[in-house]
């Protein structure tokens, strides 16, 4: 459970995809003039995280690690398929962005307008892509672990368009200087922003350690009987 | 340039200055920001990406013409899915230690928007030649900025460039070191890269002020 607590509040703050790791900068950047079209992207991206990572964490389980065939047959135990990861992640990204712009499509008409051309740019967001590389580079041990770190990035991700839009929208009332204007006082806020996420990163480091045990005393017995029986040797000898 | 026509020189020196893909057009940030810590893996990930977008646009290029619309996304991606998996074991090949750095962002090569973008924007629409150009210009464009805040950050950051001192020796405090010049240890951490690209953008504006938001 703690571990889960840990992953969770570590892939919102510490590796924020946006300020730890700038994943999905483009779309971070492009949509982020509305706080409203912020929220809907920020959202759709959290939900996309949270189907695909786990579904790629099953595919690099059984399909792709080195040994992973194994439940195939034990001939199969020395065939390392990952570098197919690449090919495989995005092929599940884009046919679950797909399924899920017919959901949306279907069930919520309005907010499939409102997206717009911004749900199928979705299956090109690093953010997705790198989520399920990370999960696997990071090698996160069970399914459960693996859905809660795309939940979590997602979160992350969200809270981070969410500040930028925000900040952009009152920003244009400001006297920011001409050729700053948009996009490069966006940079620079967004530095600032990484600057005070980067204040988050005392805040996990205190439970990993494990306690640390008493080192244990070496006792040296010294064996009198020995010397006895040197001492009656040495008289032997002599 | 002899080789090439003058509208063809300018498929090259375009992305250069005015239609930089990082900071004119917003593409291919991700990875612009995360590497260039060092200088070394900002020149691997600029040639990565020329490998990448320069036979991409070819490939895209010389099928343009039977690519269903429905599923180009998705021949997209498996074109260059395919070259940067070639990129990546080529680069566990032959710098190990280079690809442990660079990590997921070779695989992010994918997504990156430089390459889908010139995919859609130019080589659905036009030969190979052209295309290769384009590619070429493009990525160029992307490792010229790369290059720049990687040379900073390294050079501010740890005294070096391409790992070679240059400044000193910070521990025997030799050089600029000896007058109490002390390495700005921030430089490497991951936000200043966004604000050294503000800073390119402000001066590229300044410089040409057509490119102004109003």
């Amino acid at each position: 459970m703690i571990e889960h607590i840990e992953l969770f509040f570590k892939s919102i703050f510490i590796d924020n995809m946006v300020f730890a790791v700038f994943l999905g900068m483009c779309s971070y950047l492009a949509v982020s003039k509305k706080v409203a079209t912020a929220v809907g992207l920020g959202a759709a991206v959290i939900f996309v995280l949270a189907i695909t990572v786990p579904l790629n964490w099953l595919l690099d389980q059984y399909l792709l690690q080195p040994g992973a065939l194994v439940w195939l047959g034990p001939e199969f135990a020395e065939y390392d398929l990952s570098f197919l990861s690449f090919i495989m992640f995005i092929a599940t990204i884009a046919t679950m962005v797909q399924l899920v712009e017919i959901v949306v499509e279907k069930f919520s008409p309005s907010l499939y307008n409102s997206l717009g051309i911004f749900l199928p740019l979705i299956a090109v967001n690093c953010a997705i892509l790198g989520g399920s590389l990370f999960m696997q580079s990071r090698e996160i041990e069970t399914l459960g672990l693996a859905v809660n770190y795309g939940i979590s990035s997602g979160i992350g991700w969200f809270l981070a368009i969410l500040a930028i839009a925000s900040i952009r929208e009152k920003i244009r009332y400001s006297n920011v200087p001409a050729p700053l204007r948009g996009l490069g006082i966006t940079f620079i806020v967004t530095g600032l922003m990484g600057i005070g996420f980067l204040s988050f990163g005392g805040m996990l480091t205190g439970g990993d350690e494990e306690v640390k045990e008493a080192p244990k005393e070496v006792v040296v017995e010294t064996i009198e009987i020995e010397k006895e029986e040197v001492s009656n040797q040495t008289q032997i000898v002599n | 340039m002899g080789l090439l026509s003058k509208k063809d020189a300018k498929l090259i020196t375009d992305p250069l200055a005015d239609n930089n893909p990082i900071t004119i057009q917003v593409l291919g940030i991700c990875s612009a920001l995360a590497i260039t810590a060092e200088l070394k893996a900002s020149l691997v990930m600029g040639i990565a990406v020329l490998f990448v977008l320069g036979i991409g646009n070819v490939v895209i290029s010389l099928m343009r013409n039977i690519i269903p619309s429905k599923i180009r996304i998705i021949v997209q991606l498996i074109v260059v899915a395919s070259l940067v998996i070639i990129v990546d074991q080529v680069l566990k090949a032959y710098a190990y230690e280079l690809s442990k750095t660079l990590s997921v962002f070779v695989g992010l090569i994918i997504t990156n928007c430089i390459i889908m973008g010139r995919f859609e924007a130019f080589a659905l629409g036009n030969g190979p030649w052209k295309a290769f150009l384009d590619g070429i210009g493009n990525a160029l464009g992307y490792a010229v900025i790369l290059l720049v805040v990687g040379f900073f950050r390294e050079l501010l950051g740890s005294g070096t460039l391409f790992g070679i001192p240059v400044l000193g020796d910070p521990i025997e405090k030799t050089g600029l070191y000896s007058i109490g010049y002390e390495n700005n240890g921030f430089m490497l951490m991951p936000p200043m890269a966004l604000i050294i690209v503000g800073l390119i953008i402000w001066v590229q504006r300044s410089r040409n002020t057509s490119l102004i938001e109003h």
